[in-house]
């Protein structure tokens, strides 16, 4: 990569500048658009949101309050809960959620005929809005009498049958299952393009020392992909622990005695139901900084190669 | 054109559509409201939804009707849903600003709307001049929507909870029709009965989610007797006996007869399509969740009845009241708040008029007949009118509702900051619902907690 050269400050705008500001103009235009549309619905509700979090509005009089709804939101008694149930989550989204499209993708790349098919297979879910999909796992997976489809395999199977959404226990492993399922796509694909990518000779080499199916993986498949797979689980992280559809849709809320309250739930708890805007704020101030942080794990992991 | 051209024309197009699109969103409306023929135009929301067609079109009729007989005033009608009043839907609205001129609200929404900043004053414009029923109104109904001597709504609907019941059910389980139950223990033993004819039919439903469950918690704390916030308004008082006794009663029936059925975190929409599909053994509600049923879920009136709500010992000790109204936006002009007291009076509080247009409604798939709404006082000129023409257009069997009718409890109306209170009630209502070991004690200890915290927060 080369530097690029040094600008030289000159007096007054000489013709060459004035070319140099012309020939840049098509890109400083396309940049307002973005940088406007950034500054109007990421920036400045962020910086809103931070304001909001210090005052209070009450008979349409905004106050300073100070750390005060800091206070009171940390002071909520579901507060713990819905970071213990996101953290639960996130760590069990984790784990099943990836995996099992790891997996997956490992199986597919093994495949030498369908693998189109079989991609677009794996692919069809992400495709169905969220909310559809939560919507057909609330009302025929979940279902927790007989007739649900879940309960009606585990019968068959001669297994106890669970009430899903309704089991203060099942509640977060139900949503993980739903959750990956609709989501498990979009990572397939990314492993599976990883994996292409690792050289033929490398596995050749593995199985000429000898080395199974299990050690090709774990001495080859996952050295090889480790950057995507680090990289993949801190997306992951940030991303389910915003953890907020499938509470809304699959639990109806908090679910049952808060087992479905997740943070981000929570602030729209506070905002939209309990009249408290400036909780809520508070409370995506302190989730804005939890996020950061994992955030900045990925950052760093993403320009190291 | 070449590419570099091509590219700085898109550019320089899409720059200027951005910044255009821009000041189109931060235009604020400086709007009077009045055009340069002295047309006062107002929005009012609530309109019903493309699918209660005949509601639907019955508001279309009299926007139309009322500007003719008011050329000068525009309606213009916005529908924020079937159910008008989403609470995230309404908070949303009120925290932006966007809501219409003349905005629906609940009777529970008065301090929020307050909060809010959005709400008008409207004291000064409201008497029998602009209103003609007015002084005909329910005091008591006229001071939900006051708030320290100053009026912000007008009542439009009021409702108080009953029993309401399946007679089909009722008469397949052996159970008398004429004779409901009037106690708990009573509802408990017909339950069981009502679930043992059918294992997918609920003998008793009850809500636990999207806020339904706290409003119904409410009404049952009522009907023993108890309360949910103190006197003062400043503690919660439902981890009282009485609020335990709700709690017992629901896990009894849930997990010692199985008389509720297995789907629970029921909300609104929910229990109402169980029961029009004929799962639904009883519930509480008032009598217009028959209207829901048959209207919106396709079930039919013949099958429901309505009685007053059951206590433990007796028929209960006091019922949940509450209802709707329309608030104002603040900063309207005066013409503006004339114009929308004029379309309220004409649609929502004039006897044979809009909403008491019975004579309209009577052949439409819409209840004429139902006891409630009762939004003028007992005596004034504007309840016998309305009575009378209720009573000629009956269409639904009026008899069903006779024994709500007869035996009025006393009307216990809703606790400040209510919405808040009932988010956080459901979570106690879904504890017993849906875990045979939930800690009755625990639910409501922490739910208790909860309210006080926010009733704290919001003093």
């Amino acid at each position: 990569m080369t530097a690029p050269a040094p600008v030289k400050a000159e007096a007054g705008v000489s013709p060459k500048s004035r070319r140099k500001i012309r020939d840049n103009l098509t890109g400083h235009a396309f940049l307002i658009g973005a940088v406007l549309c950034f500054a109007l619905f990421m920036w400045y509700p962020m910086i809103r949101g931070l304001v909001m979090s210090f005052q209070r509005t009450r008979r349409g009089v905004t106050t300073w309050v100070g750390w005060d709804n800091y206070l009171r939101i940390i002071d909520d008694p579901s507060f713990w809960i819905a970071w213990k149930n996101t953290f639960y989550f996130t760590g069990l989204a984790l784990i099943v959620g990836f995996a099992v499209p790891f997996f997956v993708a490992i199986v597919l790349n093994e495949f030498r005929h369908a693998k189109g098919y079989l991609r677009v297979l794996v692919y069809l879910p992400v495709m169905l809005p969220p909310a559809s999909a939560l919507f057909l796992f609330k009302y025929y997976a979940y279902d927790p009498s007989e007739a649900g489809l879940f309960n009606a395999v585990l019968t068959w199977l001669h297994l106890p049958t669970s009430e899903w959404m309704q089991s203060p226990t099942m509640t977060m492993p139900a949503m993980v299952i739903a959750s990956t399922w609709m989501n498990m796509g979009g990572a397939v694909l990314i492993y599976l393009a990883s994996l292409q990518n690792i050289s033929g000779d490398l596995y050749e080499a593995a199985e000429l020392d000898g080395a199974g199916v299990w050690k090709r993986i774990w001495h080859v498949t996952i050295p090889q992909t480790r950057l995507i797979l680090a990289l993949l689980a801190m997306m992951q992280i940030v991303a389910t622990m915003q953890l907020f559809i499938e509470p809304l849709i699959l639990a109806n809320g908090a679910g049952t005695q808060d087992s479905a309250t997740s943070v981000a739930y929570l602030i729209y708890q506070h905002g939209f139901f309990q009249n408290d805007l400036n909780g809520a704020a508070a409370l995506g101030v302190i989730m804005l900084v939890v996020l950061a942080a994992f955030s900045a794990v990925y950052l760093r992991l993403s320009t190291k190669d | 054109m070449s590419v570099p051209q091509y590219r700085k024309v898109a550019a320089l197009a899409l720059v200027a559509g951005l910044g255009l699109s821009l000041t189109a969103c931060s235009t604020k409306s400086d709007d009077d409201g009045s055009d340069a023929a002295g047309k006062v135009t107002i929005t009012v929301d609530c309109q019903p939804v493309a699918a209660q067609k005949e509601l639907l079109d019955n508001w279309n009729a009299d926007v139309a009707e009322f500007q003719k007989q008011n050329p000068d005033i525009v309606i213009k009608s916005i529908s924020v849903g079937q159910q008008c009043n989403n609470p995230p839907d309404f908070t949303a609205r009120l925290a932006g600003g966007t809501t219409t001129d003349v905005f629906y609200g609940y009777m529970t929404d008065l301090q929020q709307v307050l909060d809010s900043g959005q709400a008008m004053d409207i004291t000064p414009y409201v008497s029998k001049d602009t209103v003609s029923t007015w002084d005909s109104v329910d005091p008591a109904l006229k001071e939900v929507f006051t708030d320290g001597g100053k009026l912000y709504g007008v009542p439009v609907k009021n409702y108080s909870m009953g029993l309401v019941y399946n007679k089909t059910l009722f008469q397949k389980a052996g159970l008398d029709v004429n004779n409901p139950p009037k106690t708990w223990p009573e509802v408990r033993e017909a339950a069981k009965k009502i679930a043992a004819t059918d294992k997918s039919v609920a003998g008793y439903a009850e809500y636990s989610a999207g806020n339904t469950g706290g409003w119904h918690f409410t009404s049952l704390i009522y009907s023993q007797g108890g309360r949910i916030l103190s006197e003062d308004g400043k503690k919660a008082a439902f981890n009282s006996p009485e609020g335990k006794q709700v709690l017992q009663n629901l896990k009894d029936m849930r997990y010692g007869d199985d008389s509720m059925g297995s789907r629970q975190l029921l909300q609104w929409g929910d229990l109402l399509t169980n029961a029009a599909a004929g799962k639904v053994g009883m519930f509480i509600g008032a009598p217009d969740t028959t209207q829901a049923i048959v209207s919106q879920f396709k079930g039919k009136f013949e099958d429901w009845a309505v009685a007053p709500l059951p206590g433990q010992t007796d028929l209960g000790k006091g019922t949940l009241g509450g209802g709707e109204g329309y608030f104002f936006k603040k900063d309207l002009t005066k013409e503006q708040v004339e114009a929308g007291l004029k379309w309220i009076a004409y649609q929502k509080l004039t006897p044979g008029k809009g909403q008491f247009d019975y004579v309209r409604a009577k052949p439409q798939n819409y209840p004429v007949g139902l006891p409630q709404p009762l939004l003028f006082a007992p005596g004034t000129e504007a309840q016998k009118q309305e009575l009378d023409l209720r009573k000629a257009n009956a269409n639904v069997p009026v008899e069903n509702f006779a024994l709500f009718e007869n035996k009025q409890l006393p009307i216990v109306g809703e606790p400040r900051d209510a919405q808040a209170i009932y988010a956080i009630l459901d979570s106690a209502m879904s504890g017993v619902l849906t875990d045979p070991n939930a800690n009755i004690d625990t639910l409501l200890k922490t739910a208790e907690e909860k309210v006080d915290q926010l009733l704290a927060a919001g003093s």
